[in-house]
């Protein structure tokens, strides 16, 4: 196993174990705000349409990078301007009884 | 000059996936969700200037790939945007589907064009077709099963349990067609077809996968495809050896897939049942 691949694979491990801790209980009210900022954060995949745009040398190529460029910019953009929206609602009532704790 | 533009962005991506991580953290309370949100945005918003410095520092980049990564951006963003502003909030699921069957494309892009990038002919190495084929495949399952969610969730498809004769067949054949095509992208040297087969595959195999699951359910549904497509980057994250994609796609997949347990038990049912209901006898306990 190349020394690159082993450094992703531990990369990746531990990221999944930081994802399964971060999360706890959460309260229901949050569920779909939580989705949607989760889904915001996978809009990182933008930083691999500006990497693939960089190599891509013939026709087919830079079809495929326009799709990858407009497809992760509307995830990205989307998302945040969707989750913040979503969560402005919490601020203006006062915040709903569940306590904030959260770490069990 | 490389080295020190390397450093800096391994630094800057790793402090982005930091905001990330702590993002999701603070996103857990009402009271401080709103300032998680906007701490993971600044995360994203770094990352995205440290990959452009990167570009114009190492100057490979066409003028051509300048204008389709421009071209692209400004109208996703614009499209993301008014979508996310305009949209009522009772559609909110469904949009979020639209976003993550979005991500799951992009991640799927990222595998098609770096398998298309290797001269044809040439055989890949185990290290590289893996991740390639794990990107196509989530991603491209992610797309499409995302969309059908999408339209269920919009009521422009019927939001009963779509089923027909022959389905659990055509699931066969479907993942016979998947496996066979990885196979020939592992063992054989580059050729687009047997791309295009696992492609085709994983964009039916979402369709099956979301076409019996009743309406209901689809919010659960949408969630599991979210922590899918995490994956999926993260797999895109190993093909073009990115660590913030790699870093934040785990961590959405892990995050997300909790966050699916509780959706499902809040609405009393189980995520297995949910899934593999729609998949099985077809005779959901409803």
């Amino acid at each position: 196993m190349s020394q690159q691949l082993f450094t992703n694979l531990a990369i990746f491990i531990l990221s999944l174990l930081v994802g399964f801790e971060v999360m706890s209980k959460i309260p229901a009210t949050l569920q779909t705000p939580m989705m949607s900022g989760a889904n915001a954060i996978h809009g990182v995949v933008v930083v691999g349409a500006f990497v693939i745009a960089a190599e891509a040398n013939n026709v087919a190529l830079y079809i495929l990078a326009f799709l990858c460029a407009f497809f992760a910019a509307v995830n990205v953009a989307g998302g945040y301007t969707l989750t913040d929206r979503m969560l402005h609602m919490f601020d203006r009532p006062k915040a709903s009884k569940n306590d904030d704790g959260g770490d069990k | 000059m490389m080295s020190t533009l390397q450093t800096a962005a391994s630094l800057v991506y790793l402090i982005s996936a930091i905001c990330y991580v702590l993002g999701v953290h603070l996103m857990r309370s009402p009271k401080s969700a709103r300032n998680g949100n906007l701490l993971s945005g600044a995360g994203m918003l770094l990352a995205v200037i440290m990959v452009t410095i990167e570009l114009i520092v190492q100057g490979k980049i066409t003028a051509m790939g300048w204008l389709v990564l421009i071209a692209g951006l400004v109208l996703g963003v614009l499209y993301g945007v008014i979508k996310a502003r305009r949209v009522e909030m009772t559609a909110v699921p469904q949009l979020v589907s639209l976003f993550n069957a979005v991500g799951g494309g992009a991640a799927a892009a990222i595998g098609i064009f770096d398998y298309f990038h290797m001269p044809t002919g040439s055989s890949l190495s185990l290290v590289f077709s893996i991740p390639v084929l794990l990107d196509i495949v989530i991603g491209g399952t992610t797309f499409s099963g995302s969309l059908i969610a999408m339209g269920k969730l919009a009521g422009k498809i019927s939001g009963k349990p779509i089923s027909f004769p022959g389905a659990r067949i055509c699931n066969f054949i479907v993942i016979i067609a998947m496996v066979v095509g990885a196979v020939l992208i592992i063992g054989f040297p580059v050729t687009p077809w047997y791309l295009g087969l696992v492609l085709l595959a994983s964009l039916i195999f979402g369709l099956l996968m979301t076409l019996p699951i009743g309406g209901a359910d689809m919010p659960v549904v949408v969630s599991l495809l979210n922590a899918f497509t995490g994956l999926a980057v993260a797999f895109a994250g190993f093909v073009i050896n990115n660590q913030v994609l790699i870093i934040a796609g785990a961590l959405v997949g892990a995050a997300g897939t909790i966050l699916t347990l509780q959706m499902a038990e809040a609405m009393h049912r189980s995520v297995a049942n949910i899934i593999v209901g729609g998949f099985g006898a077809g005779a959901t306990g409803k």
